[in-house]
């Protein structure tokens, strides 16, 4: 008998909209986010940051801040006592800076005392002579320039040879791209509590995307065995991508052990914008040849990728954009080459999308140069090169999975435009004062875009989740170290449970480093996979137990693997991937020629989502990626000046408000189940923020006819284009 | 340092609390009082995350200083359910799913309900036309918009916040 077999199934299984479990606490102000804990005796803790995007470190007095009342511990380079330094790929990122700074915001002290203020006149304090140094800001010049660190300046070189480079098309159409630097701005800035332990080890509260990562980067620092760092997941306020990398851990672990208290840390939001990893700017030169009929024959590329000071997950984030760079197409030849170097620019990394979102944005402008080359209709051309399974991906890698590329081509395009009120209310005009457009001059624009990603970890690692579930007393526990971060694991870890075991109560435990193993990272759009994987994996197992006729408390713990994946070869081919994610989103804008400001009406799309696991939540996830999308696309950049950032606060860096956001509207959520996965569902949160971006600015285009070959796009580029 | 002594109620309970003189009401409600409902997301009055409610108006608790809140009354998330049972604009949010991470939602639902307050009481907002009547019966997604537009979300959970304030209309 299976599951679903049963007359009156479980609520809240597989398939419905469930609550989420901490969805009461959340309303109710009772949730503890990382900022909100608090221990007895507990003190404050400050980093001292560098005001210099290149400096070399003269001398260093602590001296003056530790002579002020009320403070406990001030620490630098010296105090580290293991490896002063961590990194998710490479360990280059000092703990605090050495004998030099390489970014703006790099730590240099940190300081522990009986107030934050105390702690930030204390850090004040600290003498540090710098000897500043030139920057090097540019990427491309950093290439061959001399090396800003003992690793050098490329953390990654890739290069792709797929079919025939000689390869010509009929039609070729060139173009050079530019992604911004956008930043995750999530609402809950960095935080966390370290409580210093009888054992010499530490107890840290974190808000993070991946306990175990975290727990082996603070132990080599620290020098102690990875048992004593215990990990306790608190509160996430938002992630996306910049709660991967270490920030403030190994900061507080260590003023805590220092000060024998624990210690909090709060980043204010200005240090929230220094002080984690922000999606890579990069330069992308673009040459595509198609047949006269509209086949494409070649795809070339040149990705240069700007990763900032430290190597933190820039040579992934270079894969996919050159695993991704010809888009959701069946491409028979390309040529790509990719870059990913250090400068003197704030360190970048992981940001929902991870790659793919810089590449689409370079691919589908070439669809749509390529479409008018042509004469032929740009969705029409999309089609005629969709992508689907049995095709290859320009690294020779069979597509064996699901891809319904043309579908969401197809429903995504259909969907009904919305209306053009021909007497709109001046509110509704760009801008949205309703003082500022001129009427005759707002221009309505449609822009399309098709999207690919990779789900879960690529190119060889080892990429796992560990489950526990335990049913006992009719009621079922899940112990699980995957992050929540508000996309809704908890959710969806009930809602398998429920659907497998069929018990209505099931209890989500918190997630730690000491009650089980690794989950992996909340990133990727793994954990619906990897974790899912995990708890369905541990349930089947009790379930077995149990209807093997077993009684009383029955536990279960499962590893969950996806099929393994290969590093790509010298030529840039292999079976880098595990499986694929498509989405299809149509922008609709009104743009103030004048003022150059846009207004996105409405974002239609589909996305192939394998199974609908919980459709509010799939829902939410597709809402909130596209509004990280058009953002990108016309509001958010960190504007960067000789290696210093120019707005480090929500007045200058703006993210979309309530008034932004644009219609949404889900045209289709193909369920076409992947092999492999649990219930056959892919992970939804990257691909909504990945063609939205480059919808948007389609649109752009279509309303304003100018190129705009940058995002964001920015007034001054619509009003001052003839200029 | 000067430090002074405030009377105050809060959530419905009278307070006496002895202040530096330089403490914002977010910092007096979570710092002091152990409220840590209200958030601090900029602590500069950019992203709405601190909203309370001081005799029913929405203030920015990173803006506002503790030592002007003699005699008043402040109400928090954590005062806005009667006991367990939620405050309409709570079970409105729960019902639409209108948060992920939930960091901002504190902010929202104070923001909302005083809101709708102000609403009740004929306030027009930027997007009313002149002459309109405002009423919470008339409201419409627009002005909800247009008013909640202080509140910031990072999840981009607007699309739901909408209806659910829109819902929570008694």
């Amino acid at each position: 008998m299976t599951v679903t077999d049963r007359r009156t199934p479980v609520r809240g299984g597989v398939g419905t909209s469930a609550p989420r479990p901490d969805g009461v606490a959340k309303v109710a102000g009772r949730f503890a986010f990382s900022s909100d804990l608090f221990a007895d005796g507990m003190v404050w803790g400050h980093v001292l940051r560098s005001p210099y995007p290149s400096a070399r470190i003269r001398r260093i007095d602590v001296g003056p801040a530790l002579a002020i009342a009320g403070v406990h511990a001030v620490v630098t380079a010296s105090d580290v006592p293991g490896v002063n330094a961590y990194g998710l790929e490479h360990t280059d990122q000092p703990v605090f800076a050495e004998d030099v700074v390489r970014f703006t915001g790099e730590a240099v002290a940190a300081i522990a005392a009986d107030h934050p203020e105390t702690a930030r006149r204390a850090a004040a304090a600290v003498v540090v002579e710098y000897e500043p140094l030139e920057p090097l800001v540019d990427a491309e010049a950093a290439i061959t320039a001399a090396p800003i660190h003992p690793d050098g300046n490329v953390f990654a070189h890739l290069l792709i040879s797929h079919g025939d480079p000689a390869a010509t098309g009929d039609v070729v159409v060139e173009g050079t791209y530019e992604v911004g630097m956008q930043d995750q701005a999530f609402m809950g800035p960095e935080s966390g509590l370290a409580i210093p332990a009888d054992d010499g080890g530490v107890d840290l509260h974190m808000s993070t995307q991946w306990l175990h990562v975290d727990r082996d980067q603070v132990a080599s620092a620290l020098a102690l065995p990875p048992g004593l760092v215990r990990m306790t997941l608190a509160g996430v306020g938002g992630a996306f991508g910049a709660r991967e990398d270490v920030s403030l851990q190994v900061h507080i672990c260590l003023l805590a052990l220092h000060t024998g208290r624990p210690v909090k840390m709060v980043f204010s939001r200005e240090e929230s914008f220094l002080g984690h990893v922000h999606r890579h700017p990069c330069r992308m030169a673009y040459r595509h040849h198609a047949t006269r009929d509209g086949r494409l024959v070649k795809v070339e590329a040149r990705m240069v990728f700007d990763g900032g000071a430290y190597a933190s997950t820039s040579g992934p984030v270079l894969t996919n954009a050159c695993c991704f760079a010809a888009g959701p197409y069946a491409v028979p030849n390309a040529v790509v080459e990719g870059w990913a170097v250090r400068t003197n620019n704030p360190p970048c990394g992981a940001m929902r999308g991870f790659g793919a979102v810089q590449a689409c944005f370079a691919h589908e402008s070439q669809m749509d140069k390529l479409a008018a080359a042509l004469g032929m209709d740009p969705v029409e051309l999309r089609l005629r090169n969709a992508m689907q399974t049995g095709d290859r991906l320009i690294t020779g890698q069979l597509i064996s999975g699901t891809a319904p590329v043309a579908e969401l081509i197809r429903t995504c395009s259909a969907a009904p435009l919305p209306p053009q009120d021909p007497a709109p209310d001046p509110m509704a005009r760009p801008g949205g004062s309703g003082r500022s457009a001129d009427p005759d001059r707002v221009r309505r624009g449609v822009g399309f875009a098709v999207s690919i990603k990779n789900l879960m970890y690529s190119a060889g690692f080892d990429d796992f989740s560990t489950a526990r579930v335990r049913l006992a007393d009719g009621a079922a526990t899940v112990t699980c170290a995957a992050a929540e971060v508000g996309q809704g694991f908890v959710t969806l870890a009930q809602q398998i449970v429920r659907e497998v075991l069929q018990v209505e109560d099931v209890v989500i435990s918190a997630a730690d480093t000491s009650s089980i193993a690794s989950a992996g990272s909340t990133s990727a759009s793994r954990q619906t996979w990897m974790s899912g994987g995990a708890v369905e994996g541990a349930a089947r197992a009790v379930l077995r137990r149990r209807e093997a006729g077993e009684t009383g408390e029955i536990e279960e713990t499962y590893e969950h693997h996806h099929k393994p994946t290969t590093p790509l070869g010298a030529d840039g081919q292999g079976d880098a991937h595990v499986s694929y994610v498509f989405a299809a989103h149509r922008a609709v804008v009104d743009v103030d020629l004048d003022l150059g400001l846009v207004r996105v009406v409405e974002i239609a799309t589909s996305q192939d989502v394998g199974r609908v696991m919980n459709p509010v939540q799939v829902t939410g996830q597709i809402e909130g990626g596209i509004a990280q999308g058009v953002g990108l696309a016309v509001m958010e950049e960190i504007v960067m000046d000789g290696g210093l950032v120019r707005n480090a606060s929500f007045t200058d860096y703006l993210i979309p408000t309530a008034l932004d956001m644009p219609e949404v509207t889900v045209a289709a959520l193909i369920e076409q189940p992947e092999p492999g996965a649990p219930f056959g569902a892919k992970g939804v949160g990257e691909p909504p923020t990945i063609s939205s971006s480059a919808a948007v600015a389609a649109a752009v285009r279509d309303a304003t006819g100018l190129d705009l070959p940058r995002i964001p796009i920015r007034p001054q580029d619509i009003a001052l284009a003839g200029s | 340092m000067a430090r002074m002594s405030l009377d105050l109620t809060v959530n419905g309970e009278r307070r006496k609390v002895d202040v530096d003189t330089r403490t914002t009401v977010l910092d007096l409600l979570r710092e002091q009082l152990g409220l840590t409902g209200s958030k601090k997301g900029c602590d500069h009055g950019q992203c709405g995350a601190c909203t309370v409610l001081v005799a029913g108006r929405r203030v920015l608790g990173c803006l506002v200083l503790a030592v002007t809140l003699e005699g008043a009354e402040v109400t928090t998330v954590e005062g806005l359910a009667d006991g367990d049972d939620l405050h309409p604009v709570q079970r409105a949010f729960l019902d639409a799913d209108a948060f992920q991470c939930g960091y901002c939602t504190p902010g929202q639902l104070c923001s909302a309900v005083g809101m709708l307050r102000e609403v009740g009481e004929g306030w027009p907002s930027v997007v009313t036309p002149p002459g309109a009547t405002v009423s919470v019966s008339s409201l419409g997604p627009d002005e909800v918009r247009e008013r909640m537009s202080g509140n910031l979300c990072r999840c981009g959970a607007y699309v739901n916040i909408v209806p659910a304030v829109l819902a929570a209309r008694r």
